[in-house]
């Protein structure tokens, strides 16, 4: 079976109003269905780009980013986004109309379908109470999984998430992550995970992608993540592998 | 390796609180005082009050009518029909100018919106138009459209349509990028991008505009009225203050301003008011 998204030799370059930025540069992976694939760097290692290359919202100056098959030319509801921002839910909507715009302006489904589906994951993310009501009235925690309801009540082939718990406090976090990573036994749903944090990564992840910054190219790529834990003290020593890996770089780079 | 202690503490489980503590209820006078529209009209009462001492005091209804001398001439104004025909000979032409003037700023917005020398031309256009005062045109306007209501329609259009384009153009700009990627995520683009997500997430300076618009377009048409008096037919209030003036019935000039502004009120204070509660105030973008 073919990989779900391909991505093989993808540079990106950005103006900035002086100078053009390389983030990335010849950026190669593949993410398989089911993947939960993690895009792992420190900040100006261009992984925040490449998954909005991956949303289609710049165009590799090199490279090929394919999606079953397709190319990736523009932003799709095929691929949806879930981002860091608290204020990436529509103010003027309620929960309920939130999770069903997507589902309404794509015409995935009528009305009442839409609505029936957006409850049920809306239910999965147990923020049932507050079906009805407006995004400023919710914590951050709670935001963040009505974005997380709204991607997947798309059942799109891949959820791009752009450090979406960065934002919260560290007990809301782990709560995100451990709903996170019940949904996913659920659902089996493949999602890209971008994040800086190592801890993160080790948890979410069962493929995670190192990356180095200036321009960020691949240095290396951890499989089978999902078979360390916590108990036995694997995943910490994990964390201090991919922790020396990153540290080595930054050390010899200055 | 020590090892650290867990003491388990009754406090937040020992007898619940008596809910009175948590939670006090307001007096009514403090409820009351609460309420913008009580303290405004507070305020409103306190200034008539002041109108009327000094007016009792001057003792010269020539040249300041004590308040409810004003208040009496407007209400039999008001019953022989003379005022209510007036305001909506002149709330006609307001609507005729202040609608066309919004399709236009919507247009020249959404131009500027999706081309660059769009916005410029918007840029430009406001930086020189936005300044000029409305009035100012009005003899020009005489000339091209004649004495009628559509030299007072063109004056309209050009008080509302700058505020307008401007606050809805900024309203645009200042749109979160985040909000545009999710539009753009589920594959909006031209207009419904901008009806789906632009204009709701800038719904708070549009409205500001509409307001400021609003205003300019009142003051303006009844300057206009003031100034060049009669226009096609009857005239409107600023016609009304002017002829009052010419017959030295000042309770009827005072008459007039105090519709032009209770108009102005309501407007402001049921129509305006009421959308920004139902809309940005409920969505939380503004207190």
């Amino acid at each position: 079976m073919s990989a779900l998204l391909d991505v093989s030799g993808v540079t990106l370059r950005y103006k900035t109003s002086s100078v053009v930025v390389t983030a990335t540069e010849k950026v190669s992976f593949s993410v398989d269905r089911s993947d939960r694939f993690v895009l792992l760097g420190p900040s100006g290692c261009g992984k925040s780009t490449l998954l909005k290359a991956v949303g289609g919202y710049m165009t590799p100056s090199e490279g090929k980013m394919r999606i079953n098959g397709r190319e990736i030319t523009e932003p799709g509801a095929d691929r949806m986004m879930i981002f860091q921002e608290f204020d990436q839910l529509l103010p003027w909507k309620t929960v309920l109309e939130n999770v069903m715009f997507p589902l309404l302006m794509t015409r995935k489904l009528n009305k009442k379908d839409a609505e029936v589906r957006a409850r049920a994951y809306i239910e999965k993310v147990s923020l049932t109470r507050v079906v009805d009501s407006y995004p400023h009235t919710l914590s951050g925690g709670m935001k963040q999984r009505v974005a997380i309801a709204r991607g997947m009540a798309m059942e799109p082939d891949i959820l791009l998430m752009d450090e979406p718990f960065a934002a919260l406090d560290a007990l809301t976090r782990r709560t995100c992550q451990d709903e996170l990573l019940q949904l996913w036994e659920e659902t089996k749903f493949t999602v890209m995970f971008v994040t800086h944090s190592i801890a993160e990564a080790i948890k979410i992840g069962n493929r995670i992608l190192l990356l180095s910054p200036h321009p960020g190219r691949v240095k290396a790529e951890v499989i089978d993540v999902d078979r360390v834990s916590a108990e036995d003290g694997s995943a910490a020593k994990l964390e201090k592998q991919i922790h020396d890996l990153l540290f080595a770089d930054t050390a010899t780079a200055h | 390796m020590g090892e650290a202690r867990i003491l388990m503490r009754s406090d937040a489980v020992a007898g619940a609180v008596d809910p009175s503590e948590v939670e006090r209820k307001l007096g009514v006078v403090e409820l009351l005082w609460n309420d913008g529209f009580v303290r405004k009209a507070a305020i409103i009462v306190f200034l008539a009050a002041v109108w009327e001492i000094y007016g009792t005091l001057l003792d010269n209804s020539l040249l300041f009518p004590t308040f409810h001398d004003t208040v009496i001439t407007m209400f039999d104004k008001v019953r022989d029909g003379t005022i209510p025909l007036r305001a909506w000979a002149s709330l006609k032409v307001l609507f005729m100018g202040y609608s066309a003037g919004i399709v236009l700023a919507a247009l020249f917005t959404v131009l500027a919106i999706s081309t660059r020398i769009g916005t410029d031309f918007l840029e430009t256009m406001t930086a020189m138009f936005n300044p000029l005062p409305a009035i100012a045109l009005l003899p020009l306007a005489l000339i091209w459209f004649g004495l009628g209501n559509g030299s007072l329609v063109f004056v309209l259009i050009h008080s509302v349509l700058w505020p307008v384009a401007l606050n809805t153009h900024s309203g645009f700009k200042s749109v979160s990028n985040t909000l545009r990627m999710v539009g753009r995520n589920y594959g909006l683009r031209g207009l419904p991008y901008v009806a789906r997500i632009l204009i709701p997430a800038a719904f708070g300076s549009i409205l500001t505009g509409l307001k400021i618009g609003w205003a300019f377009a009142w003051r303006t048409l009844i300057a206009a009225e003031l100034v060049f008096g009669v226009s096609s037919g009857q005239g409107g209030l600023g016609w009304f203050i002017f002829e009052n003036r010419n017959l030295l019935d000042i309770p009827a000039v005072f008459a007039g301003l105090l519709t032009v502004i209770v108009i102005g009120l309501i407007v402001e204070n049921l129509i305006f008011r009421t959308i920004e509660r139902n809309t940005v105030q409920k969505w939380g973008l503004q207190t």
